[in-house]
């Protein structure tokens, strides 16, 4: 395990905010850290890097505790907590150049990296000026700079637009995939988190819901198929004679589970030659609310 | 110590083109030209006069400034800055989350307001010396040149260097905490003043007050300039070991290390 925390508790005074959190990050993972905004997900982050003092528990990374060694873990970590901190009175080469004097890594480097994150073009522009998903690019930047075993990375897509959320989900798989790296991401974003993530940790109220792969996520978290018809209840009914479970209808749509594409071609062709007009048929995800709501009743 | 020259050295990057750093150069450059000017206009007034009381007056000028408001609002400014570099980036999370020792990130923030203060101090000496030097060579009536006055000047500002280091400790601290400009600044400012009146009302146990102490140090510096039984020529005599001094340096120590130790204990928001 690259993270390994036991029975991990942290108080904001008397709120407990991190709760006996004892989450498994295995090697070589993109591990995505769900939850809602407040859940506990910066708090747990800060606790990693021994930014805030663990109240109860134990914290291990890369098998060796944090606390006793802080500065050799460190050394092979690289983080973005919250939004990028970047000072903006340097431009975005200035920034990465400090950091890379700070971590004695070659100034070409930071090139690579200004590369990398696309941002060579205003690499002189003052940091200040950057857009917000320019300076979110600058701090992933900053977070890779060191070339790091492990990224911890807080919301690294906020603010961006889709084709710059596409890009960072394509350099995590990148980074794992090729350079067997392990990556732990917070999002509260279920699709964001399904779409990468190898292994999922799931934090309400700081408490650790659910963790485990993907694939036992998708188990939980049952896609839908969505069907837009003219009239609802005659498909409905319609569908129930053919042996299929209806979850869900509205004057617009109903839903039945998902199984698989081939079935949902099946359905689609299964309605048409019945003259029922389809309007649209798609596969939909439970959101992060309703996955809740079925972990806890689970639970 | 590696940690220690890497944060140094990216402090210098950090504040190279901010007002920390420039208000350091252009203070002393800015002060000293004003004087220089304002002999350069009233030289027939001063062409009589010898060589060591011309520097008394030139050096005695920019010194009285300095001691009295400048040199502590300065420091107060300098030791926000620093910090506040930090406050507005929102970058101390990511100093504490780099690999360099907690210890290394601090002492190189405050050595590093250190050397801007040593640095201003020393520009202080070089500007008055050669505005001083300038003033003869533009008008060889005045006879700056008659006198060297380069050690007895050293050693006025390294005197003043370490009346400054309590204030130096206080105001880092006071900037490291509190990441809004007014709460140091208004600290640092109302003590500045508190210490001027303390010491020119000269209440006894001033020393015990850092921000008394610069002017503490001026006023020992030139203490019978106005006195009936003076002589003539007034005596420079610097005395290191005063209680004042000595109360700054144990202040400075104290408080930098205190600091570390909150440092160390606070949670990094």
């Amino acid at each position: 395990m690259v993270i390994d925390t036991q029975g991990l508790s942290f108080n904001f005074g008397n709120q407990q905010v991190v709760k006996s959190l004892s989450l498994q990050v295995p090697e070589g993972s993109i591990y995505g850290f769900l939850g809602p905004n407040g859940a506990g997900k910066t708090t747990t982050i800060k606790l990693l890097l021994n930014l805030l003092k663990t109240d109860q528990g134990s914290i291990l990374i890369f098998g060796k505790d944090l606390v006793a060694n802080r500065i050799s873990i460190l050394s092979q970590i690289g983080s973005l907590i919250e939004q990028p901190a970047i000072y903006s009175h340097l431009s975005g080469r200035e920034n990465l150049v400090n950091r890379a004097l700070l971590l004695q890594v070659p100034e070409s480097r930071v090139d690579e990296m200004l590369t990398l994150v696309r941002l060579k073009e205003a690499a002189n522009k003052k940091a200040g000026k950057y857009s917000l998903g320019m300076k979110q690019r600058l701090g992933i930047a900053l977070a890779l700079l060191p070339n790091p075993q492990l990224l911890i990375l807080d919301e690294p897509t906020n603010g961006l637009d889709p084709n710059g959320i596409i890009e960072v989900r394509e350099l995590l798989i990148r980074l794992v995939s090729q350079h067997k790296k392990t990556v732990f991401v917070s999002s509260h974003l279920l699709a964001e988190v399904e779409r990468m993530a190898t292994h999922v940790g799931i934090i309400d109220k700081g408490e650790l819901l659910f963790q485990g792969s993907i694939k036992d996520l998708e188990a939980i978290s049952q896609p839908h198929v969505q069907i837009e018809v003219d009239n609802t209840v005659d498909v409905a009914n319609f569908l129930k004679k053919q042996g299929f479970t209806v979850t869900d209808i509205s004057d617009d749509y109903l839903q039945i589970p998902y199984l698989s594409k081939e079935q949902m071609g099946e359905i689609n062709a299964l309605l048409n030659r019945n003259d029922y007009q389809v309007y649209s048929i798609h596969k939909i995800q439970k959101d992060l609310e309703k996955l809740f709501l079925d972990i806890t009743q689970k639970a | 110590m590696k940690g220690f020259i890497l944060s140094f050295r990216s402090e210098f990057y950090k504040t190279r083109k901010t007002m920390a750093f420039w208000s350091a150069v252009l203070l002393p450059l800015a002060i000293c030209l004003l004087l220089f000017f304002g002999f350069l206009n009233h030289s027939d007034r001063l062409v009589h006069q010898p060589g060591f009381m011309l520097w008394l007056q030139f050096a005695g000028a920019i010194l009285a400034v300095m001691g009295s408001l400048i040199l502590p609002m300065l420091i107060v400014f300098l030791a926000y800055s620093v910090n506040n570099i930090e406050h507005k980036a929102e970058t101390w999370k990511t100093l504490f989350s780099l690999p360099i020792s907690k210890w290394a990130v601090y002492s190189a923030k405050y050595f590093y307001a250190l050397f801007l203060t040593i640095l201003c101090l020393l520009l202080f000496m070089l500007f008055t010396l050669g505005f001083g030097n300038l003033l003869s060579v533009l008008n060889p009536a005045l006879k700056f040149s008659e006198y060297h006055v380069e050690g007895t000047l050293a050693r006025i500002y390294l005197k003043l260097l370490l009346s400054s280091l309590g204030i130096l400790s206080i105001q880092f601290l006071l900037s490291l905490l509190f990441r809004d400009f007014l709460k140091p600044m208004g600290i640092g400012f109302a003590a500045t003043i508190a210490g001027i009146i303390m010491a020119n009302v000269g209440w006894k146990y001033a020393y015990t007050f850092p921000y008394a102490h610069p002017l503490l140090t001026i006023k020992s510096i030139f203490p019978s300039r106005m006195g009936e039984n003076s002589p003539p020529i007034p005596q420079i005599t610097v005395d290191f070991f005063t209680k004042d001094i000595v109360v700054s340096l144990i202040v400075a120590a104290g408080v930098f290390i205190l600091g570390y130790f909150i440092v160390l204990k606070k949670s990094v928001k």
